[in-house]
């Protein structure tokens, strides 16, 4: 790991060039209780530059990035503006100096308009009405359309991301940090982020890009600086690096490659989805339209789709969350089971795993144990004998999750609350594919997780597929649907696309269908066959 | 005067504490903080505002100390839950125990005693009015200020930068402390601010309503007004409409009774509640509307990462 710190040795030693600089983070330390987040971490950024921080979950990205905003304090270390030692207190300070920043977590106020959101980010005494028509005028100028009278909650993950670029843009700022920003995003809608980002950088402005997204970091940056376990490992132009050589670096060993071999062509239908509609009841919801789906032995479906767009309301339907209006709108293993609950469903060898693995797949306060107990009690495995809780057997299972996941913790049974996300997420996958399941729905099944427990879930979804079973996969991951998925259809404000073959598949067929591009078409098609 | 007036008089004092104390709470709940302590602000008030109005014999100085001691209350469940982080609905309902039991113990010596009676301020020529005159012109000061209170409250919240801080802070703390607010100053503000409301509220009943003082006198006042904020979809013009509601139905119901009408007495001091909660929940049907003003963060602490 040493070798590429020889290779760039001059930028990270000094203030060479002091005026050139834009920002120079110099030896930061950052202990949180045991753990170092950032360990002598040194980062130099000049103007226009597009600087990429790349690292996997938990390396510190996020940590040097509030550190330079200010809404974290270093433990040691010091910041540099233009070649002046700076104290960054809080955010305020750093974006008076010119420092903005788009949040991966979005930093907005779901019941404010647009309007209102931005002026709780500029300082005090802004007109409304005025500062409606500069967002109009700096959104449009900047290709990033937006009406300043919408509610937030009304919006689309990517017109979120806008505000907040539209936001920082009002600013007028000398340094942009963008937290991984196009996780969000259609590859459309990430095209044009690219070209707003590198039309700043003409213009003079520095910006720091976060992201584990390898293709975009050659395509855009201009020089990167690459932190594991809070030290940095490397700094390297990522336009001389291949993909592969800057995932070795981010992870530092091989990354496991999964085996996608294909099974015998599929069999009979597992899960049936039949004219599925369902209003909802939140007003931030999304109803579900019409949708029809088959899911067959030996195959793995995937759902893609931007967050928002309905994945939400539609695991729900499946796993009997919310019941649908009709009986035969679910079928399980051909039997109609629309009103059936959660653990009726359960009982026909059904398996669910929803998408926020603390508080929804899992009680935070809660041994591992007891939460086997929770997916597992009405079914075999014998963790339930006579409405009694069999220890024993809870334990055996937790064992067995932690075996074949390699679910890394403290302690046997530790509370779910103290695993770390990705091993979490391997522990909630895990229970129930250990059931062996004949039929699986995960709802973004990697979701924040790191590159290598990534692989294992996947390969453990492969494999489940390959024995037989229906693998139902929700998730934004397009990477993640292109390894594993058979079959792809796409879920737009609640309609969702025919499922068609992977290979039939592209990147832009799938972003065009992300905006919606079968609703029209689904629309047509009603009104044709209706009189 | 005539009778119709006499009860409109009367139902606007039942309305005006519960309208003071609510819309204070209104605020303190915007900016997420719920304080369960009404109960016990508005008695602490109500035994200040005595205390200080017999001592002094000026029912204004009343006023300014009812308004001191709920602030008082206030800011212990301000220091307690935003400072130490304690739970918000343990530490308010412990508030309430705590001025009951304090109001009983200050009260004790002026238990009995005649109290002074905040008078109320004509408005010159306006009272001669024909109806309406001694109705809206000839109120004391707490009940102009209620009024004015509604509309102050509606203005900051939705046309100034101090009302879309609030609502920031209470829609998502998290956002707004990225943003460079500081989330528990502003939170110390508002429940200062319920307290004060609270604490008027408790002096208009020992000023006002019936100008003495006895122990318990708030009678479940402060958790009809806490009901009145959620069930008002947070809005103040609800608030105000909920409140004269209820003091309406529970005026009548006394009249009615005093005139004998066969109907329980059970049945008649339950109405108000019922009248209330069915006409707020009929007026909620706008679920965009409730969900936009819910405040999301009510009752979550928050702690700044450091």
């Amino acid at each position: 790991m040493n070798e590429s710190m020889n290779e760039q040795p001059s930028s990270a030693a000094g203030p060479e060039n002091a005026a050139d600089t834009l920002l120079e983070a110099r030896n930061i330390v950052k202990i949180f209780g045991d753990l170092r987040a950032n360990d002598d971490v040194t980062l130099t950024l000049k103007p226009g530059e597009i600087h990429a921080l790349l690292g996997e979950n938990g390396a510190g990205k996020s940590t040097l990035v509030k550190i330079i905003y200010g809404s974290l304090q270093p433990t040691s270390g010091a910041l540099y503006w233009k070649g002046q030692p700076v104290a960054m207190a809080n955010p305020a300070v750093a974006r008076d100096l010119g420092v903005g920043m788009v949040f991966q977590h979005f930093s907005l106020f779901d019941a404010l308009t647009v309007t209102q959101n931005i002026a709780l980010a500029l300082p005090p005494g802004l007109v409304m009405a005025e500062l409606a028509t500069r967002i109009r005028t700096v959104s449009a100028d900047y290709g990033l359309p937006l009406r300043p009278g919408a509610l937030v909650a009304d919006l689309s993950v990517g017109e979120r991301q806008r505000i907040e670029i539209v936001r920082c843009l009002l600013q007028k700022p000398s340094l942009l940090i963008m937290d991984e920003p196009t996780a969000v995003l259609t590859p459309q809608e990430a095209g044009q982020l690219f070209v707003t980002l590198e039309r700043l950088a003409s213009e003079g402005c520095g910006i720091l890009y976060i992201s584990h997204r390898l293709e975009e970091v050659k395509r855009i940056c201009h020089d990167a600086t690459i932190l594991r376990h809070g030290k940095v490992v490397g700094r390297v132009d990522p336009q001389q690096e291949t993909a592969a050589s800057l995932a070795n670096l981010m992870v530092g060993n091989e990354v496991m490659v999964i085996k996608t071999t294909r099974g015998s062509a599929p069999g009979e239908p597992l899960l049936e989805l039949t004219e599925l509609s369902m209003a909802t009841d939140d007003p931030f919801g999304v109803s579900l339209k019409n949708i029809d789906l088959t899911v067959r032995a030996g195959e793995i479906v995937a759902v893609a789709g931007i967050a928002g767009n309905g994945q939400g309301e539609l695991f729900a339907a499946i796993s009997g969350e919310t019941l649908t209006a009709e009986e035969s709108q679910v079928l399980l293993a051909g039997a109609p089971c629309g009103r059936e609950n959660i653990t009726s469903r359960r009982r026909r060898n059904a398996a669910f795993v929803p998408e926020e693995r603390i508080g929804h797949g899992a009680v935070p306060n809660f041994a591992l144990s007891e939460n086997v107990v929770l997916t597992h009690h009405a079914i075999g495995g014998g963790v339930v004998r006579n409405g009694l809780i069999n220890r024993l057997a809870a334990h055996a299972v937790n064992a067995q999750v932690t075996e074949m996941f390699d679910v890394r913790k403290g302690t046997l049974n530790p509370e779910a609350r103290t695993l770390s996300g990705g091993n979490l997420q391997k522990f909630v996958v895990g229970r129930e594919v250990v059931l062996q399941p004949r039929i699986l729905v995960v709802n973004q099944p990697t979701w924040g997780v790191d590159v290598g427990a990534a692989a294992v879930i996947r390969q453990a979804l492969i494999d489940l597929a390959h024995s037989g079973s229906a693998v139902l996969v929700i998730s934004q991951d397009l990477d993640e649907i292109f390894e594993i998925a058979d079959r792809i259809a796409v879920i737009s404000r609640g309609e969702l696309s025919d499922a068609a073959p992977a290979e039939d598949m592209s990147l832009e067929r799938i972003g065009l269908l992300m905006a919606g591009a079968h609703e029209k078409a689904n629309q047509a098609g009603r009104t044709a066959t209706t009189p | 005067m005539g009778a119709f007036e006499a009860v409109i008089l009367t139902i606007i004092t039942a309305s005006t504490p519960l309208l003071l104390a609510a819309i204070g709470e209104l605020v303190t709940e915007r900016a997420g903080v719920l304080n369960l302590g009404v109960e016990g602000m508005m008695i602490m008030g109500a035994v200040c505002g005595f205390a200080a109005a017999y001592t002094t014999g000026s029912p204004i100085f009343g006023v300014g100390a009812g308004l001191l001691g709920g602030v008082g209350m206030s800011l212990l469940f301000a220091f307690l839950t935003q400072t130490l982080m304690t739970s918000q609905v343990a530490t308010g309902l412990a508030l309430t125990l705590l001025g009951l039991g304090l109001s009983g113990l200050i009260g004790e010596a002026f238990t009995g005693l005649p109290g002074v009676k905040l008078g109320p301020i004509d408005i010159p020529f306006l009272i001669d009015l024909p109806f309406v005159g001694s109705i809206l012109f000839g109120q004391d000061i707490l009940v102009y200020f209620s009024f004015a209170l509604v509309a102050i409250v509606t203005y900051m919240l939705f046309r100034t930068r101090t009302g879309l801080i609030i609502n920031a802070v209470g829609g998502n703390h998290h956002s707004a402390h990225a943003l460079g607010y500081d989330v528990v100053k502003v939170r110390y503000a508002c429940i200062a601010f319920g307290g004060a409301c609270s604490g008027l509220a408790g002096a208009y009943l020992s000023l006002v309503y019936t100008p003495q003082w006895i122990e318990n006198m708030s009678s479940g006042r402060g958790w009809i007004a806490l009901a009145l904020v959620a069930f008002s979809s947070w809005l103040p013009r609800r608030v105000l409409v909920g409140a004269y509601l209820f003091g309406t139905v529970w005026i009548m119901g006394l009249y009615v009774q005093a005139l004998g009408v066969a109907i329980p007495a059970q049945l008649l001091s339950s109405l108000p509640y019922l009248v209330t909660i069915t006409a707020l929940i009929m007026m909620s049907g706008d679920k965009t509307l409730t969900k936009v003003n819910t405040p999301a963060c009510i009752g979550q602490p928050f702690a700044p990462e450091r």
